[in-house]
């Protein structure tokens, strides 16, 4: 017996399951963020007053939301770089050696199983300026480090959290990428005389672009959304607001705060951003990428 | 076929269970660790005691968490019985009428007794309406207290702790010259640098009474006083005699691990303090600016209160009421105070505690209470009342970063955190 579905329902019934998890996970929140951000309501949701564009105004005039959107494009491209520095060095490196490679490969891919929370209160605990291993070992090179009042210093210890979870991650995609690119092509350069780092620029580099460009991608995402947890665990945000990102600020505008106006206001203007910054890179960067 | 008779069968003993259970109450609340058990113990104990209610003691993380979790909860339908609230959340629990049901009014319709003399009025001040009616059952009090190493101290020299600022001065440039690395720290800058520190001084923090007089308050902490004692900690944070570290209580392990020879901290951290000291500390009241006031005020409270929500059935109320009534018995809250370190609530339970001997037993654990009691409280040493603190008081403690990190001075910072602070108070009153 043959089952017959006809043919034009049945891709929309297969796309119905991811349909349905998009609008209810994606499009619907967004909805509501974007209705939320103007009107002014109370906590309790008991009473809600239209005020247009009030929310927007009072964001735009405020100079700490300016502050905020520095703080971000620090931070984020810190960890982007970083990371992918980082992690393409481990890999370079981890990919050249012979023995033992499985447990090194391991011992790299493992910080990402370590949740941000987490991470962030490992490294707030190593940089504790009164107890921290890593603070107390500073002061003795004479660094007098003190994330609670330095907003720089405080600024470096929430990159490295962030990052070094991350470098993982980028590791993995770093290794898969220069398993691909052929032997034939590196032996043949060596033959030719170069050296392993011109080897590396011309030949590795060039072919392993579109891994890092999705990388790229996918870091600058991560450190824009993915770290509040980070940022919470280590400095909510101070001293000042030399580490509040703009989805900080989301979170103590609207959870802390409770003014779900202004904080879904600044949710708009996160998406819309977003937006912005994907086609950046899809239209500019990606074109220049070799696949 | 099958299964929909397993259901139905399960649906239906579900149904007759609840009927013959007692009726649930349930308590959301932040008390984690240590007081998280001591919760669960004091709700268990008032479910044996009768069979009518079951109180359920559920912990929803620390008092931020909780209190946003209540309200998500009240917009989904969903919301608790009873919920933990702190005591800067308070003006924003008063002004949602339509969400709570003021414990008053709870008490007198289920006919609790329930007398407000019979609560310390410092405490219950801060939970009360214009007319005195108090909104929501005191729990969990702790005030501001100072903490000395007295190793230290005898080391140096000094035979006992200081009660004014102008001491703290004297008292931490002599530890400092006998080789303690710094004075004193402090947790908490905005509660006890600012706001206990005005109603220590009996200056205003905010206009209206800090609040209490109606929601058109705007803050006042950017007075003379404030600035002076403000700039005079800016000062010593660059000889030494002050050293900040962090905002909540960041700065305690530098007085557990002897950096700092004094803390200020809650009165509440003193079982903590002797978990985490291997010397001999004691506890003092707060110090006060001999040229700025003669005799000063009370100090003020923080720690949380139980707020009872709308929307449930009338039995369940019934059992709120019994339990909020059982709470506040002596023996329960004595109990309460001498396991916590939180204050205690009523004038019986303090005399109980007295009478066990406790004090004299616990030596500093009185500091607080008699701290907060022995003056009237006047309209700035009352509490506070102003919506949309929480976030304030971030922005206070970026204020005061910057002075402390020598950006700004303290008259800058302070203004500005009263602008951007007023900003706030002005969008909570437009929201209510």
């Amino acid at each position: 017996m043959s089952v017959y579905f006809p043919h034009k329902k049945l891709p929309y019934l297969l796309l119905l399951p991811q349909l349905v998890i998009t609008f209810i996970f994606f499009l619907w929140p967004a909805e509501q963020a974007f209705e939320q951000a103007f009107y002014q309501e109370d906590p309790f949701g008991l009473s809600r007053t239209f005020i247009g564009l009030d929310n927007f105004i009072s964001l735009f005039s405020d100079p700490i939301y300016y502050e905020s959107m520095l703080v971000t494009l620090v931070f984020s491209f810190s960890v982007a770089f970083l990371g992918l520095s980082i992690a393409l060095w481990l890999a370079v490196m981890a990919d050249r050696v012979i023995h033992g490679k499985l447990a090194y490969q391991t011992m790299l891919i493992w910080p990402y199983a370590v949740a941000p929370v987490l991470a962030g209160v490992l490294w707030w605990i190593l940089f504790d300026p009164s107890m921290g291993p890593v603070a107390l070992w500073l002061k003795y090179l004479g660094v007098n480090w003190d994330h609670y009042l330095n907003g720089d210093q405080a600024m470096i210890l929430v990159v490295i959290s962030a990052t070094w979870k991350q470098i993982s991650y980028n590791f993995l995609f770093f290794l898969a990428g220069l398993q691909a690119v052929p032997r034939s092509l590196i032996e043949a350069a060596s033959i030719d005389g170069a050296t392993p780092f011109k080897r590396f620029w011309t030949i590795v580099f060039p072919l392993l672009s579109p891994t890092t460009f999705f990388l790229l991608v996918v870091n600058l995402v991560y450190a824009f959304f993915d770290t509040f947890g980070v940022i919470d665990a280590t400095t909510q945000g101070g001293p000042g607001v030399s580490t509040a990102t703009m989805v900080y600020k989301v979170f103590s505008d609207g959870f802390i705060g409770l003014d779900l106006g202004g904080s879904a206001a600044q949710s708009v203007v996160l998406m819309f951003l977003v937006g912005i910054m994907t086609v950046i890179q899809f239209r500019y960067i990606e074109r220049k990428v070799e696949y | 076929m099958q299964s929909f008779k397993l259901a139905s069968v399960v649906i239906g003993m579900s149904i007759a269970s609840v009927s013959f259970a007692a009726t649930e109450v349930e308590w959301w609340h932040a008390m984690g660790g240590a007081n998280g058990e001591k919760v669960n113990e004091i709700a268990q104990a008032f479910n044996e005691s009768q069979g009518a209610y079951t109180v359920k003691p559920v912990y929803k993380g620390n008092y931020t968490e909780t209190m946003t979790s209540a309200i998500a909860a009240f917009r989904a339908k969903k919301q608790p019985a009873i919920v933990q609230v702190f005591e800067v959340g308070t003006a924003s629990m008063m002004a949602a009428k339509g969400a709570i049901y003021p414990v008053y009014e709870l008490m007198s319709d289920f006919g609790q007794p329930f007398k407000a003399s019979d609560y310390l009025s410092s405490v219950t001040g801060y939970y009360s309406d214009v007319d005195g009616n108090i909104l929501s059952m005191p729990f969990n009090s702790s005030t501001p207290v100072l903490f000395y190493n007295k190793e230290l101290f005898a080391k140096a020299g000094i035979s006992s702790a200081p009660t004014t600022w102008e001491q703290m001065e004297t008292v931490s440039e002599k530890l400092l010259k006998n080789g303690v690395s710094c004075g004193f720290t402090t947790s908490w800058q905005s509660w006890i640098q600012l706001e206990n520190f005005s109603a220590r001084h009996d200056v205003p923090f905010a206009t209206e009474e800090n609040g209490f007089g109606g929601m058109n308050t705007e803050f006042a902490f950017n007075g003379p006083t404030q600035v002076a004692h403000i700039q005079k900690m800016s000062e010593w944070q660059k000889s030494g005699v002050f050293s900040y570290a962090g905002r909540r209580s960041d700065s305690a392990p530098k007085f557990y691990s002897q950096e700092c020879a004094m803390y200020m901290g809650s009165s509440a951290g003193y079982a903590g303090m002797k978990r985490n000291t291997s010397f001999d500390f004691g506890v003092s009241q707060l110090p006060y600016w001999e040229s700025k006031i003669e005799k000063p005020n009370n100090t003020i409270i923080g720690g949380a209160s139980l707020w009872v929500l709308k929307g449930h059935s009338e039995e369940e109320y019934r059992g709120v009421a019994s339990f909020l009534s059982f709470l506040s018995r002596a023996d329960v809250q004595a109990d309460w105070h001498q396991f916590s370190g939180y204050l205690p609530i009523t004038h019986a339970a303090y005399g109980l505690t007295k009478g066990q001997g406790y004090y004299e037993k616990n030596l500093g654990t009185e500091t607080g209470v008699i701290q907060m009691t022995s003056t009237t409280p006047t309209a700035n040493s009352k509490g506070l009342r102003l919506g949309n603190f929480v976030q304030i008081r971030d922005i206070i403690n970026e204020s005061l970063e910057g002075v402390w990190s020598g950006q700004t001075t303290a008259q800058e910072a302070l203004d500005s955190a009263v602008k951007r602070g007023n900003a706030l108070l002005r969008k909570f009153e437009k929201a209510n």
